[in-house]
């Protein structure tokens, strides 16, 4: 059975200036990424890899293109919808956690939830139960810093996850792991994409870790070439 | 941030002190004028054959002039009382009017002698446009009032000649000379008036004066003297008497205490636009310190609105917690300061500070505190707002 694709999008193009000389950073780059499918982008460093992943994540504008998510053109939505399907539909996991050191594990995890308008009970329970997932219920009211680095980006993971996106997008989520916690950080995404039906689009620099996943996009010099 | 909140304390509860004196004295200072001399004070006539008056607005804020002095015919005092007194009980507002027959004699107690000005009143009409009975501060008034022979003098004049209630002291000047006994002495607060004025029977004073019927001036009491300008300028225009109204008349104090209560509140607000500008600096550092924890929490779906929010709900709750303490500790300190002991005599006469309780004052203090913080949060608020989420988080990896 063919699923329609959860994102598509044609013909990207982005550049920037830098001391005024346009740097092209993307040239009409085409992709689609289906439902549960967890998809890897390599490539070397500068090829517009997390470029791709932050317009895909509606958190930048390309110059041209689109993008289409749950077959709604997502670029010629406001400021305000866009932040709304970041809320509702999309989930960030970084290289670095980027969790919120003021904020205990529970309260960082359950922000997003909190954001979308739930009530702190109800966004605290289902944090709980997510962190249950990732093993670190234990560790809900402590804050970022008591953590190891696996840990941090499994309450990362966590925090991206706990308003059921459709797509997670990260951004080389085992970029500053050791190969132990990286192989756990990728279970788990690859158990969200297996059991949750979230798709999962990864870049990373670990061969290793790409060609585990369903799917592999190589990039160069701002295009898909394979 | 505790510092800058601390200087909103401060800033709002010295303005609001400062406030409360400078227009407490200058309160005390009106109504000490308002009961001594009255809200207006009709005089000497001036007839320009020419036509008197060549403009005047309607509001009556115009002032009048005479086109030609040369020709203008010039009249001492109020020849026609009764006249001017029926004229006046028609226009709206006024009080009080009483008839006064002012002028110069020489008063002697027992061993020495004293220029004064002498006062005719009418003590019923002149209770009504003063204070008079209530600055009495020997004797009684009744004795005034019934004794044509009497007389009421003025605080520092007994001083200087050592009289005392029931003493018998002489006028001369005028006509002759005639014998007054004092029913009481009186304190006005002004010194120049405490010191030169003497109050006797208007009867009499005409008899010492020679003027069977005449009046120096009419002074008039309002019942909202604010009006007086006005009210001032449409007498002088209808009746052709020259007619001063307190506020022209004291102008010059009244100017000195409008420079100081701005001088005070400009010189208090800096304290308000310094905290201002801490605060601002304070979240001016922080929403660079926690750019990365915005544009991370942009990802997450917040707005750039929540991301200002931030900021201006800081700012609100400073703002709050400043001008509820600054009030408080501004009501305590105006009290505290009214019941601090100082002895003023000459333009008025008091024993402590005196201080005006006005709800404005706390308006004021308000309305500058808050435009101060919302704008110190408001600007780094917006620089929050705008924080591109991409840009960061790309440069910070």
């Amino acid at each position: 059975m063919k699923h329609s694709p959860l994102l598509q999008a044609k013909n990207l193009r982005y550049s920037f200036n830098e001391a005024g000389i346009p740097t092209h950073v993307l040239k009409d780059v085409s992709m689609e990424l289906l439902p549960g499918e967890i998809t890897s982008i390599v490539g070397p460093s500068g090829c517009g890899k997390s470029t791709l992943l932050y317009l895909l994540g509606l958190l930048d504008r390309p110059d041209s293109g689109d993008i289409f998510l749950h077959e709604k053109d997502v670029l010629k939505c406001d400021d305000q919808t866009r932040t709304v399907l970041r809320n509702h539909k999309l989930g960030f996991v970084f290289q670095f956690h980027f969790l919120i050191k003021e904020l205990s594990v529970l309260d960082n995890v359950a922000l997003p939830m909190r954001k979308a308008g739930h009530s702190a009970t109800t966004s605290h329970k289902k944090a709980r139960n997510v962190l249950d997932k990732f093993g670190l219920l234990d560790k809900a009211s402590r804050f970022p810093h008591k953590l190891s680095g696996g840990e941090q980006q499994r309450v990362a993971i966590a925090r991206a996850i706990i308003n059921s996106p459709s797509l997670i997008l990260a951004d080389e989520p085992t970029g500053n792991l050791d190969s132990e916690n990286s192989k756990i950080v990728y279970s788990v995404l690859s158990k969200l994409a297996t059991e949750e039906n979230i798709s999962v689009l990864l870049v990373t620099h670990n061969i290793e870790l790409a060609q585990s996943c369903n799917r592999v996009i190589r990039m160069r010099d701002g295009r898909i070439i394979e | 941030m505790a510092m800058s909140l601390i200087g909103i304390i401060f800033g709002i509860s010295f303005f609001v002190i400062t406030q409360a004196q400078t227009s407490g004295f200058e309160a005390f200072f009106i109504r000490t004028i308002l009961g001594t001399n009255g809200a207006i004070k009709i005089s000497d006539r001036f007839q320009d054959m020419d036509g008197t008056v060549s403009k005047v607005s309607e509001d009556g804020k115009s002032q009048f002039f005479f086109r030609s002095r040369e020709e203008a015919r010039y009249t001492e005092g109020i020849v026609f009382p009764d006249e001017i007194r029926n004229a006046l009980a028609s226009y709206q507002g006024i009080t009080g009017i009483s008839e006064v027959l002012e002028g110069t004699a020489e008063l002697s107690g027992v061993s020495r002698s004293f220029p004064v000005i002498f006062h005719g009143i009418r003590h019923h009409d002149h209770s009504q446009v003063s204070e008079l009975d209530n600055q009495l501060i020997g004797g009684v008034m009744d004795n005034f009032t019934t004794d044509p022979m009497s007389i009421l003098v003025g605080s520092r004049i007994a001083e200087r000649l050592m009289l005392k209630k029931g003493d018998r002291v002489v006028m001369k000047g005028g006509t002759g000379t005639i014998q007054l006994k004092i029913a009481g002495l009186f304190e006005t607060g002004v010194s120049q008036i405490d010191k030169n004025r003497i109050y006797i029977h208007l009867s009499t004073a005409r008899q010492f004066k020679g003027e069977r019927f005449a009046g120096s001036f009419f002074q008039v009491g309002l019942s909202n003297p604010e009006k007086a300008p006005e009210l001032a300028a449409q007498i002088q225009y209808h009746l052709g008497h020259r007619s001063v109204s307190w506020q022209e008349r004291e102008k010059v104090w009244l100017d000195v205490f409008k420079a100081l209560r701005i001088s005070s509140a400009i010189t208090v607000s800096s304290i308000l636009l310094l905290s201002g500008l801490g605060i601002f600096n304070v979240f001016a550092i922080m929403v660079i310190e926690k750019t990365r924890d915005i544009a991370i929490l942009r990802s997450m779906g917040f707005s750039r609105f929540d991301a200002s929010a931030v900021f201006l709900w800081q700012g609100v709750i400073i703002l709050f917690i400043g001008l509820l303490s600054g009030c408080i500790f501004g009501f305590i300190g105006t009290y505290f300061i009214s019941e601090i002991p100082l002895r003023i005599r000459g333009i008025f006469s008091t024993d402590s500070f005196v201080v005006n309780w006005d709800i404005s004052h706390y308006l004021w203090a308000i309305t500058i505190a808050s435009v101060f913080v919302i704008i110190a949060s408001w600007i780094p608020a917006r620089r929050a707002g705008k924080i591109e989420p991409a840009k960061i988080i790309r440069e910070t990896l």
